[in-house]
């Protein structure tokens, strides 16, 4: 039990291990917002070559020059969306780490809703199921004994 | 009925599966590949100086009237190595092909081409991907192909074969009577 406990609380610590932004190379900005914003970026877009990394995680040299990129415009005054939108202008929506909620990504969004529901009713009706039929049967079982004691 | 739903199911699961693999094993399904956002829009720029003269800057509009391939490409990338071969064929027979050395060394890429040849007519040296990320450029070698009115209307991620040609380029090549 106590490895167990070890092990969730090292799980849990490499979770929220991710906040740093100076992963690979560290950049001098020149406002905090700057930084900020920055680091938004860096975990909103997705690394094209290590296509299951942001590019605040990966190393590729692709991301290192997007990363470098995405500094030169902050530092030229371009504001974040307006940084989102070169990079899906040139690259498609997919650089965007998170699918965007589009008319075309609504079932990739709500697919996994639908199922839990659609397994939270199966599960509740054949739960409700069990429960009738052991409820039939008791009945029987107790109109069985009334007709035996009517029968005596 | 209802006992045979989860088999009919599991039935339709395995037959979709099936479907599926098919699709990524013919043609060109690549679930890592990423279409590009160009067809039907401007070139976007160049702007970088040339390999050899670094003097000459590089311009999409020099190119303005003409049909052209542009290949993104590094001697850091075996793909390259393995097309370079057929593009010097293509520009051999007229093709006029802009190459992009992307993320290299200068005397590296200049080593490359004295070896294997030299089917470009100009070279953009970009090693800090400013170029290749303005043309949305994942990976190499990616060729664009570029109208006479500049404008991009066919791209292939990975190497130029005949059968690339054959199928995606040449069509464009063929109404010009002088390439």
């Amino acid at each position: 039990m106590n490895i167990l406990k070890i092990t969730l609380l090292i799980v849990l610590a490499f979770l929220f291990a991710n906040q740093a932004s100076a992963r690979f190379e560290t950049h001098d900005f020149a406002t905090p917002q700057m930084e900020k914003d920055y680091n938004v970026l860096v975990q909103e877009l997705r690394c094209l070559v290590c296509q299951n990394q942001n590019l605040a995680d990966s190393n590729a040299e692709l991301a290192q020059d997007m990363r470098l990129r995405v500094y030169k415009m902050l530092s030229e005054g371009s504001s974040k969306n307006e940084i989102v939108d070169f990079m899906v202008l040139r690259y498609g929506d997919f650089v965007m780490y998170r699918p965007p909620v589009k008319k075309s990504t609504l079932v990739l969004w709500y697919s996994p809703l639908i199922f839990f529901a659609v397994a939270a009713i199966v599960v509740v009706s054949y739960l409700r199921r069990q429960k009738k039929e052991v409820e039939q049967v008791v009945d029987k079982q107790q109109q069985k004994k009334a007709k035996s004691l009517l029968d005596d | 009925m209802a006992r045979y739903s989860v088999l009919i199911g599991f039935f339709i699961m395995i037959g979709g599966f099936a479907y599926m693999l098919n699709l990524t094993n013919t043609g060109e399904y690549n679930p890592r590949d990423i279409p590009t956002e160009f067809i039907g829009r401007a070139a976007p720029a160049i702007n970088v100086p040339d390999l050899y003269n670094e003097s000459e800057v590089v311009k999409t509009s020099d190119m303005k009237g003409k049909v052209w391939l542009f290949n993104v490409w590094g001697t850091w990338c075996p793909e390259c190595w393995r097309e370079h071969k057929y593009l010097m064929e293509l520009s051999r027979s007229g093709v006029p092909i802009v190459g992009l050395n992307w993320r290299d060394e200068r005397a590296e890429a200049k080593d490359m081409l004295t070896k294997m040849g030299n089917p470009f007519l100009k070279i953009g040296y970009d090693p800090d991907s400013s170029v290749a990320i303005d043309w949305g450029v994942y990976g190499a070698p990616e060729t664009f192909l570029i109208n006479a009115e500049g404008m991009v209307v066919a791209k292939h991620a990975g190497g130029v074969t005949p059968a690339v040609w054959q199928e995606k380029f040449e069509k464009f090549f063929i109404k010009n009577s002088n390439f």
